[in-house]
């Protein structure tokens, strides 16, 4: 009963915590979506310029340094170069510009699955380069991304955790409050929060699989299960 | 008068309420080809996969020479190595070169040692005018010597019986002569064959028996002289005058 | 002390902890091997409970975050009378981890067996185990092999969350030489730089076992 107690008591604070994962989550996936899908675009349509020198190395970085270094790096890096941001925000940086590189590659493999005959099709009837994407290659490139796209969010909700390492009072750190002022049950504790994060996940999912089926065209099926870069974690 | 090397008395398959084969009697002679023809979806593939069990009947009986390989006692996998099938898709398996394919079944079925299972390898695949590519991987050749690999991987476990479901329809025009040759010359030097076909001209040339096949039974069966310009059938008549225009020339 | 001296100077630290980022790698995929392919069986072969058991194991652990799973093996399970040393819990909890998901790449690769392979070798007479271990087996290593790349980079990186644990890998000795000479922008800049370079050492490395196991069309 005291366990129970425990967690009605904590509640509360998980709740809040839950809040701040979430909008964590929401910044993250936003500002991955637009430079991820800028990033694509230059890398499919872009010049040899910007692939090479810009945009390769800042994937490259984005993905090979783990999610932890690079938000050490912007949270600490802001006093180095005394610039006053938060670790919210620092969080966001690393997080949003990590997510970024990884969308970047999943819209980028969609846009090419897409083929060149639509391209062709789409300036054959008179469209311009920036019609072309914006009416033919992206509302179906993003339909094929919405499999990766479900994976892609589940990996940021679940690595917005570490926004717990530089101070922010995201779920696992209320929880790790709670375990402090009660000198409560640890492993009660981080169940529940675990527990939350699992239905975060799963009803994430549930809903990006709502839209895959809404949005799915005839004879234009996505594929899910065999596709094995949905398997993946990324 | 040649022994009797595969007898089928009966057969009968069903798939949910779809009745595949009503009811299927034939036997085949050692030595002998048999082709059975007919139009798509009446159970030729069926009957083949029945007899060497991948598709067990639901009714009949099936013997190979004096064992009964419908007897749920018979033990299954050693009445497999001994009747080689070839597929339509070849079903070669991807992960093994060319001699591992063939060979592949005399090492783990019939425990052959490596020295002797290469040899015979080698040999079956020279019969395939496959010797040289022994190296290579599946996916590395044609259809047509993917078939033949195929044909050389059924060889190698000395069948008493080879049967073919549709060994050339999945091949590009200009690759199925290899494959008919390959087959053709094994009749010559008496394999006994049991061929699912569209290959009229084949099966004029090569066949001692046609079975023409329609809707799960057999309408008729004969010598190719008195299927092809003497049968009693209309609908046999009307079936190999269709082919014939479809195929054009090769049944001549 | 210019930036080339200080990445002199905290060289040797550092690479006492990338070793046992390596170690903590290394020993994790092997866990993950060995948890993870009786799974992925479980999942493709298993009969009902066997599924369940397998599959509620998958999802729950690719459902949570891996810092809440160190966090509940490293503070939880003393609550319990468990005491593990951060190695230990970072390891096992790496190992689960990775478990989980090497079993959702070997199901895949059970299920990307053609049937047909299948039926070709029972029709040469083999039995089922002998078509599983001399066709099916074979296959599914050649088609793992791409994701398990992958997945030993994802851990290589990923093992940095056992800092949060406290165990003595490569950030938290970055964490201890920045506690004393307060250049902690600079000690990271050099511990992203050391991750770039094992990150494509090890990617090169895969590159090169992937071709050499190679085989056309598969």
């Amino acid at each position: 009963m005291d366990q129970l107690n425990l967690i009605w008591q904590g509640l509360p604070s998980l709740l809040s915590g839950t809040l701040v994962t979430i909008t964590l989550t929401i910044y993250f996936l936003a500002l991955g979506f637009i430079l991820g899908i800028l990033l694509a675009l230059g890398r499919v349509y872009g010049s040899n310029f910007l692939k090479l020198l810009i945009i390769r190395p800042f994937e490259r970085f984005f993905r090979a340094v783990p999610a932890l270094v690079l938000l050490f790096l912007f949270y600490f890096g802001s006093s180095f170069f005394h610039v006053e941001i938060s670790a919210f925000m620092a969080a966001i940086l690393a997080m949003g510009l990590r997510s970024a590189a990884y969308q970047s590659q999943i819209f980028r493999g969609a846009i090419q699955s897409i083929g060149k005959g639509q391209m062709k099709a789409a300036r054959s009837i008179g469209m311009n380069t920036f019609q072309s994407i914006r009416y033919i290659i992206l509302p179906q490139a993003l339909r094929l991304s919405i499999p990766s796209w479900a994976n892609e969010y589940a990996v940021v909700l679940k690595d917005s955790s570490l926004a717990y390492a530089v101070g922010v009072t995201e779920l696992l750190r209320q929880g790790r409050y709670i375990v402090a002022r009660t000198f409560g049950n640890a492993l009660l504790i981080y169940t529940v929060c675990a527990l939350i994060y699992f239905i975060l996940v799963f009803v994430g999912n549930q809903t990006l699989k709502i839209l895959e089926e809404k949005y799915k065209i005839p004879g234009y099926e996505i594929k899910t299960k065999k596709d094995q870069s949905v398997l993946e974690r990324i | 008068m040649p022994n009797v090397i595969l007898r089928a008395e009966n057969v009968y398959k069903k798939y949910g309420k779809l009745e595949v084969l009503k009811g299927i009697s034939f036997q085949v002679k050692q030595g002998e080809t048999t082709v059975i023809i007919g139009p798509s979806g009446t159970g030729k593939s069926t009957l083949l996969t029945c007899i060497n069990q991948l598709t067990p009947p639901d009714k009949g009986h099936i013997w190979l020479e004096d064992t009964e390989i419908t007897n749920p006692n018979t033990d299954i996998n050693i009445i497999r190595s001994s009747i080689g099938m070839v597929f339509q898709h070849f079903n070669l398996f991807t992960h093994l070169s060319v001699l591992d394919n063939v060979r592949i079944g005399l090492l783990v079925v019939k425990k052959t040692p490596m020295k002797e299972a290469t040899e015979i390898s080698m040999g079956k695949l020279n019969e395939v005018g496959l010797g040289d590519k022994i190296d290579a991987y599946p996916a590395e050749l044609s259809g047509g010597q993917q078939q033949r690999v195929s044909i050389a991987r059924a060889l190698a476990m000395n069948p008493k019986l080879i049967l073919f479901d549709e060994p050339t329809s999945a091949l590009d025009p200009e690759l199925i002569g290899e494959v008919l040759n390959v087959m053709t010359k094994l009749a010559e030097i008496g394999m006994t064959m049991v061929v699912v076909s569209h290959e009229m001209g084949f099966a004029r040339a090569v066949a001692n028996d046609i079975i023409f096949m329609e809707k799960g039974v057999i309408v008729e069966e004969g010598k190719p002289d008195k299927m092809f310009n003497d049968s009693e059938n209309p609908r046999t008549r009307e079936f190999l005058h269709k082919i014939t225009e479809l195929y054009g020339g090769k049944t001549e | 002390m210019s930036f080339l001296m200080l990445a002199l100077d905290i060289m040797p630290k550092l690479l006492e902890g990338a070793i046992v980022t390596i170690e903590l790698t290394i020993i994790a995929i092997m866990i993950g091997i060995f948890i993870g392919i009786p799974v992925a069986m479980g999942r493709v072969y298993g009969n009902k409970p066997v599924y369940a058991i397998c599959t509620f194991f998958v999802e729950i652990i690719r459902g949570t975050p891996l810092l809440t799973q160190l966090f509940i093996l490293y503070f939880g399970l003393p609550s319990i009378g468990i005491m593990l040393s951060p190695f230990m819990a970072a390891m096992i909890g790496l190992g689960i981890n990775s478990a989980a998901y090497q079993a959702e790449y070997f199901r895949g690769a059970i299920q990307s067996v053609k049937k047909e392979q299948l039926i070709a070798a029972y029709s040469i007479g083999m039995n089922q185990m002998q078509a599983i271990r001399h066709i099916i087996l074979p296959q599914m290593f050649r088609l793992v092999i791409p994701s398990w790349s992958n997945e030993l980079i994802y851990l290589l990186k990923y093992s940095s969350m056992a800092y949060m644990i406290q165990a003595p890998e490569i950030m938290s000795q970055g964490r201890l030489i920045a506690s004393r000479n307060f250049r902690t922008f600079e000690v990271f800049i050099i511990v992203a730089l050391i991750y770039l370079v094992l990150v494509s050492i090890l990617s090169k490395i895969l590159d090169m076992v992937e071709n050499k196991f190679r085989i056309p069309g598969l």
